[in-house]
């Protein structure tokens, strides 16, 4: 698996991702990854819950493309996306991007590009439940930002 | 005929998550934003976001680009995953 992405429902375990980054692949000296999980508080409010929505279809295409992008820029050995969907709690983790590479720079790179880029692009919605009720997250303009020193 | 889909908050703004609309009289993305507001006041509202982003066949676009019949077009409002 040069790119392997992954929109699920399951809960996914790191241990077993770092494994199948490293499994067979004694030509990367580095791995990096990202994991992001459900924060119990936002903007103020508690969060008791998370809804992720996605656009089936488009998700999947965006972050492969995205690992593409990836792979173009920094050598790269394996890349693996996984972006869970459904209901969440708080302490879950939502998505984690890992990346191998021969040194650090590049792996570490990757991840933070995969991750800047997937805020923006990748067609998810976050939905809190909380004590005032539901709500959508807004989009930040941060995020937006943050593609443009890529 | 065009598939329109809807996601996320403007989904339940629209109570309405997918539909097909008549390709006949429309070239571009903004026409059929047009057209869908004529659905009604919900409608006109809700599409006037300056902030919707759109997808044609599952890749962003903008309100110039060109639809036919057979395109998968979606509306939402700006991502917030990761």
């Amino acid at each position: 698996m040069a790119v392997s992405v992954a929109v699920q429902l399951e809960a996914f375990d790191v241990g077993a991702e770092y494994a199948r980054l490293r499994e067979g692949n004694t030509r990367d000296g580095a791995a990096a990854m990202f994991v992001g999980s459900v924060r119990d508080f936002n903007l103020g409010t508690g969060v008791s819950r998370l809804e992720l929505e996605h656009y089936p279809g488009m998700t999947e295409r965006v972050l492969g493309d995205i690992a593409e992008q990836a792979r173009q820029r920094w050598q790269l050995g394996r890349v693996c996306i996984v972006h869970r969907i459904g209901p969440l709690d708080p302490g879950e983790d939502i998505v984690f991007v890992g990346a191998t590479a021969e040194h650090r720079q590049a792996a570490l790179d990757a991840c933070a590009f995969i991750m800047d880029w997937l805020k923006s692009r990748a067609p998810f919605w976050k939905k809190e439940r909380g004590p005032g009720g539901e709500r959508w997250v807004e989009a930040r303009e941060s995020d937006q930002e943050a593609l443009e020193k890529w | 005929m065009i598939r329109v889909l809807f996601f996320a908050g403007l989904r339940e703004k629209l109570d309405c998550a997918a539909l097909e609309v008549d390709s006949g009289g429309l070239e571009t993305l903004a026409d059929l934003r047009e057209k869908l507001g004529e659905r009604g006041d919900p409608w006109r509202r809700a599409l006037a976001d300056a902030s919707l982003q759109m997808a044609l066949n599952q890749h962003l676009a903008t309100a110039a680009s060109p639809v036919a019949a057979g395109d998968e077009v979606a509306f939402f409002p700006p991502v917030t995953g990761g």
